[in-house]
C-alpha cells in the first residue's frame, strides 16, 4: 500500500499552489475559499514529521498578521489530503486575539499532507502544507 | 440524553493591560465520526461540531469541528486583554447538546 501511495504523495507535494489535487480536496477547498487563489508565505503549519498515533497528532498553525481591526486573519481552515473526509476544522478569528495562531490535535488515517488556508480580512488567502508520516492510523478502527 | 463532560480550561486569573494571555481548552468527547468500524457494525456518529469563546458577550474565537479533529478536542489560542472580562466557552454537538464553562480574568 505504501509503495503505491508514494508517487501520489510526491505529486501532491510537488503541485504548484492552485493546482488540482484530489477531487474531494479540491471541492472542499473551493467550498471554503471560493475562487480565491492562495498565496505562498506568511503562514506556518507545524506537524511532527512522524506521528506514532494518528488519532492525536499535535498541530500548530500561525499566520503573520498584526491582528488589528483593519488587518487581521478571519478564518483558518485545516484540510486532510488522505483522510476518508478532508475536513479537519475551521477556526474563526477576530482582532481580539493577540496572535493569528491556533494549536489543536488532529486525526490522520495514514501518511499524508495537511493543508492550512488562512483567509485575511482583505480577502486574500494564504496556504501552507506539511507532510506527516503516520505509524498507527487514527480514523478507521 | 446524557450530558456532555465538563470542559477543562487553563487561563490566568489576572493580566496586565494589553497583555496577551494563553487559553487552553479541553473537553472529553469521543468525536465518533461514524466511519469507524463500518465493516463489523458501525459505531454511531457522535460529534461536537462547534466551540464558541466569548469575552463579555462578544465572540473572540470559534471553531467548526470536522471529522479530522481528534477525540477530546483541544485548542490553544491567545487573547489580548484590555480590561477585566468574563469569558464564556460553549461547545455544542450535532444533536444540540452543549457544555459550558466560564472564567474571569482581572486586568489591572
Amino acid at each position: 500500500m505504501r509503495i503505491a501511495r508514494r508517487p501520489l504523495l510526491l505529486t501532491l507535494a510537488a503541485l504548484p499552489f492552485g493546482a488540482r489535487a484530489t477531487p474531494s480536496l479540491e471541492a472542499a477547498m473551493r467550498e471554503l475559499i471560493g475562487e480565491a487563489q492562495p498565496e505562498e508565505g506568511g503562514i506556518a503549519l507545524r506537524l511532527p514529521a512522524t506521528a506514532e498515533n494518528g488519532g492525536q497528532v499535535p498541530l500548530t498553525v500561525a499566520v503573520e498578521s498584526p491582528m488589528t481591526p483593519a488587518e487581521h486573519v478571519v478564518r483558518i481552515h485545516l484540510l486532510a489530503t488522505r483522510n476518508p473526509t478532508p475536513g479537519i476544522a475551521s477556526f474563526h478569528l477576530t482582532p481580539a486575539l493577540a496572535r493569528a495562531e491556533v494549536q489543536t490535535r488532529i486525526r490522520l488515517a495514514e501518511d499524508q499532507q495537511v493543508v492550512a488556508l488562512a483567509v485575511l480580512s482583505d480577502g486574500r488567502v494564504r496556504r501552507a502544507a506539511a507532510e506527516t508520516r503516520v505509524v498507527t492510523g487514527g480514523c478507521i478502527g | 440524553m446524557s450530558a456532555l463532560q465538563q470542559p477543562r480550561i487553563r487561563i490566568p486569573r489576572s493580566a496586565r493591560p494589553g497583555e496577551a494571555i494563553e487559553i487552553r481548552t479541553l473537553i472529553e468527547h469521543p468525536m465518533e465520526s461514524g466511519i469507524r468500524g463500518r465493516s463489523e457494525g458501525a459505531v454511531p456518529r457522535d460529534m461536537l461540531n462547534r466551540l464558541v469563546v466569548r469575552l463579555n458577550g462578544e465572540t473572540v474565537f470559534a471553531a467548526d469541528l470536522g471529522n479530522g479533529t481528534s477525540a477530546n478536542p483541544y485548542h490553544v489560542f491567545h487573547v489580548r486583554m484590555e480590561r477585566t472580562g468574563e469569558f464564556e466557552f460553549l461547545w455544542t454537538d450535532e444533536r444540540g447538546r452543549s457544555a459550558r464553562a466560564t472564567a474571569r480574568v482581572t486586568v489591572g
